[in-house]
């Protein structure tokens, strides 16, 4: 914090669902989150992360191209700091322990609500 | 061949997805068996083919009215043919993705392929396919699971 204003942070949703990417953006009330861009699949979220280099990501796993796992170990190759949320509908642990080892840094699952997703990106930063 | 408890994976998913995504409760009606493989569709439906550990089909259908009010309950102002297709394959695929929470990471699930218009053009079922029916609000709508 500088003069009590908070910190920008950029962040980056990625999801094939166009009303899953627009609903992010619109439910999430943290002020210092800047949303810099969203992709709808694996290759286009590092081709955008390549170009506005955010510091916090929602990552679906379930998207053609290039799926999230492996997005997440590419994203994190290219910046050991970025936060990474996963936001998924794939509900088995074995998953959710794949995409911490692969980098990640938390695990929303689908469905939430704009409070579930808020908590998680409060989460998140509280480890920035 | 699905087992009871493996139903009821389903049937708490699709309670979980309106009480969680829409803040609104929907009502499942009794889980039905169909045998002719014809369970029937609406308008819109999201269709997940499941490979992996079990093998088979699972579909959400709806009409046009039901996934225009969800999409107004989530805030969404654009009701385009393009998001009211997106919001089916997302029921869809986010209600087989939670059913990996009790049948674990094998349950492979696509990514959802969507009819829209053409209610005839949903794959039939070559298993017995179990409906689920789901009403909210005025509307009616199926989750309908085939799994060998």
């Amino acid at each position: 914090m500088e003069n009590g204003a908070p910190n920008i942070m950029k962040l980056m949703i990625v999801d094939d669902s166009n009303i899953i990417r627009r609903r992010i953006e619109r439910s999430q009330q943290i002020a210092r989150l800047q949303v810099v861009g969203a992709a709808s699949n694996g290759r286009e979220a590092v081709d955008l992360f390549r170009r506005t280099r955010p510091d916090v990501v929602t990552m679906d796993l379930t998207m053609p191209e290039m799926d999230g796992i492996e997005c997440v170990g590419e994203l994190v190759a290219l910046n050991p700091n970025v936060l990474i949320l996963v936001v998924s509908a794939l509900a088995d642990k074995a998953t959710a322990v794949e995409a911490i080892e692969k980098g990640a840094n938390g695990f929303l699952c689908k469905p939430f609500s704009d409070r579930q997703l808020n908590e998680a990106l409060e989460e998140l930063l509280s480890e920035a | 061949m699905l087992r009871e408890t493996e139903l009821r994976t389903f049937v708490d998913g699709t309670i979980n997805y309106f009480e969680t995504s829409v803040q609104q409760a929907a009502t499942v009606g009794s889980p039905y068996l169909v045998t002719d493989g014809k369970p029937g569709a609406y308008e819109y439906t999201g269709v997940i083919c499941i490979s992996g550990a079990r093998r088979g089909i699972v579909y959400f259908t709806a009409p046009r009215g039901m996934l225009t009010v969800l999409l107004m309950r989530m805030q969404e102002t654009d009701s385009s043919d393009a998001n009211i297709k997106d919001l089916v394959g997302e029921v869809a695929n986010t209600i087989s993705g939670n059913a990996r929470r009790d049948f674990g990471k094998n349950f492979l699930i696509s990514i959802p392929t969507v009819i829209a218009h053409e209610p005839e053009q949903v794959p039939a079922a070559h298993v017995r396919a179990y409906v689920i029916p789901i009403n909210w609000r005025s509307h009616s709508a199926k989750l309908v699971v085939c799994l060998e």
